[in-house]
């Protein structure tokens, strides 16, 4: 088996070109439903995942782990710690880290800090988070993992991994004002219902794509996972081209999948979208956003691994510039990074946060995951650019989320109640 | 593992892993005891004091969506649950349940053949699903070799443990 006839193969989807030519034990082209053992690239954890791989590590008696610069720890679920407890467990990676030499980032969510520092095209990432179908963003085979499967690639430096079948999703045209890729992928899981995409390698597709930034691309990436996606993925092209030129990563080798390859196809309609929402307490319980407006609420919340980047404050700050967060009603922000915390400071988007009555907080995952920063009381109503709204998520069982885009959520900051955007962007 | 024998707790279409275990209790601690005295409180606070070692839960599809936390199936497992059969599974959930010798069978059509209560026997080697209350068996989704192998050893910890033992000799 040639590595560049496999490059080249019409007839292979990227996830099975890019399991095929990671293989570690074998030479021979994997196809879609077949188990291909791989070498990882990247394997990165963090403070809910990790803890519990090192005390697995230990029990499998691992002592090295297998390659140190290929590991990445990051403490960002609950930063900075908000009990002793947590504190004992975020001491044991710092100690792991420490003896094992491998980096560890404290405050910065981990997939902001991958697409910032690691991720380049045809690599193979697992992360002990759900959300690392992310770095599809760009054009990497990034997918989810749990402790015990994290403890293993710390001792052998490969995974097993069924070869998924492929979901493309097309979407052409252009986006109305309004609507962002928040809003592609709510209605796309909405579509395809939560487990539309259960165990399947989604390629977002079409115009509508090519024309989206890195980040928007890492939200939908991101987002794919709540429709059950072991992987996601958009085409390499000049805008991830530009963007990892920026940030000077290189070489890479581009995996993409060949024009006879074997899919699926559906399509999502650019020219129906408009705002929308996933309402309580289901990621696919998605609806428009007119259908809800008015819904008051208690607290808003822009943030997450999911659209906490800076164009996402960007965007709330052009909604909040020069009004009100209505009284009653808390806006909390929460950048994904250091690097956009400083950025959105440098640019004056946190000053019109704060002018407009946010409360900003240090990058961490927070309110996102119902540990700190703006836990939910029995009976309260959120609205959130996170990624979850289940029972109980962002604090009481009883509390109620919505999840929006992050203008849609600053435009209903400012009114107090769940609000179309479009009149106030 | 011989067949496991329990009466059968019900749940619905995609239970996620925020009502099996809140990241409230799974971001203090690494005790599986103290996660199981939390676990499916989003669904049934009472759940962890009234399930009994040995029973099962049977579910409908896309159970254990959402997060990777690997604290979820860890819980079911402390609370004494001996297996989980459901229409379907979700990926990582699923992975998981194996990686630390929880059984997971999916069974096309299980919710509308079991209700609460039945006693159920599971064979995970045979991948059958029977409701001995009803008389009626079922066959699980065949599982892939490595899948297999891995059950076996009771887990990923043995599994690589044993496997290196053997490369090691």
């Amino acid at each position: 088996m040639n590595r560049v006839d496999v490059l080249r193969d019409e007839h292979l989807t990227f996830a099975e070109k890019i399991l095929t030519l990671k293989q570690v034990e074998e030479n021979v082209i994997k196809r879609s439903g077949e188990i291909a053992v791989v070498s990882v690239d990247l394997a990165a954890g963090q403070d809910g995942t990790s803890p519990l791989a090192i005390k697995v590590f230990r029990e499998m008696g691992g002592g090295k782990v297998w390659n140190p610069d290929k590991a990445l720890l990051v403490i960002d679920h609950t930063y900075p710690s908000a009990s002793s407890q947590i504190s004992d467990l975020h001491k044991l990676m710092r100690s792991f880290a420490r003896e094992q030499g491998i980096r560890l980032v404290e405050g910065s969510v981990i997939h902001q800090v991958l697409l910032e520092d690691y991720v380049a095209p045809g690599m193979l990432v697992v992360g002990a988070d759900s959300h690392t179908t992310t770095h599809g963003a760009l054009g990497a085979f990034a997918t989810g993992i749990g402790s015990t499967e994290l403890a293993a690639v710390w001792l052998e430096g490969s995974i097993w991994l069924k070869v998924p079948e492929t979901l493309r999703v097309r979407l052409d045209g252009s986006l109305p004002k309004g609507v962002y890729a928040k809003d592609i992928a709510l209605a796309f899981i909405g579509q395809v219902g939560a487990d539309g995409a259960n165990y399947k390698s989604v390629e977002w597709r079409g115009d509508a794509i090519s024309k989206l930034s890195v980040a928007s691309r890492a939200t939908l990436c991101n987002m794919s996972m709540e429709a059950g996606a072991k992987n996601a993925v958009v085409e390499y092209d000049s805008v991830a081209k530009s963007y990892l030129e920026e940030v000077g990563r290189s070489p890479f080798v581009v995996v993409e999948s060949g024009k006879k390859a074997e899919v699926e196809e559906i399509s999502v309609d650019c020219f129906k979208l408009e705002p929308v929402v996933a309402a309580p307490s289901r990621v696919d319980n998605v609806k428009a956003v007119r259908e809800v407006e008015g819904t008051p609420i208690d607290q808003a919340f822009i943030g997450s691994c999911t659209n906490g980047r800076l164009e996402d404050l960007v965007e709330a700050a052009k909604v909040l510039r020069g009004r009100k967060v209505k009284d009653g009603v808390r806006l909390i922000v929460t950048p994904a990074s250091r690097r956009v915390y400083y950025e959105a400071l440098r640019l004056g988007v946190l000053e019109a946060l704060f002018k407009a009555g946010a409360v900003i907080t240090n990058p961490t995952c927070g309110a996102c995951v119902g540990t700190h920063l703006g836990i939910l009381g029995e009976g309260e109503v959120a609205i959130s650019s996170s990624n979850r709204n289940f029972i109980g998520r962002m604090g009481h069982p009883k509390s109620q989320v919505y999840l929006a885009s992050p203008a849609t959520v600053a435009a209903s900051a400012v009114r107090g109640a769940i609000s179309d955007p479009r009149d106030l962007l | 593992m011989s067949v496991i024998r329990g009466r059968a707790w019900k749940f619905g279409d995609n239970v996620d892993t925020d009502v099996i275990i809140p990241f409230k209790y799974k971001a203090r601690t690494l005790d599986p005891k103290e996660l199981a005295e939390h676990v499916m409180e989003g669904l049934d606070p009472e759940f962890a004091k009234k399930v009994k070692p040995g029973d099962v839960i049977v579910a409908g599809k896309n159970f254990g969506c959402g997060s990777s936390r690997e604290q979820a199936p860890l819980a079911i497992k402390a609370a004494g649950v001996a297996a989980v059969v459901a229409e379907s599974f979700a990926r990582i959930f699923f992975r998981n349940a194996i990686n630390i010798g929880l059984p997971v069978l999916e069974v096309k059509g299980i919710s509308g053949k079991v209700d609460e209560g039945d006693v159920v026997e599971v064979d995970l080697f045979a991948g059958e699903v029977r409701n001995a209350t009803k008389n009626v068996a079922f066959k699980a989704s065949p599982l892939p070799p490595t899948v297999m192998e891995i059950l076996r050893a009771g887990g990923l910890v043995n599994y690589l443990k044993r496997r290196r033992k053997r490369e090691d000799q």
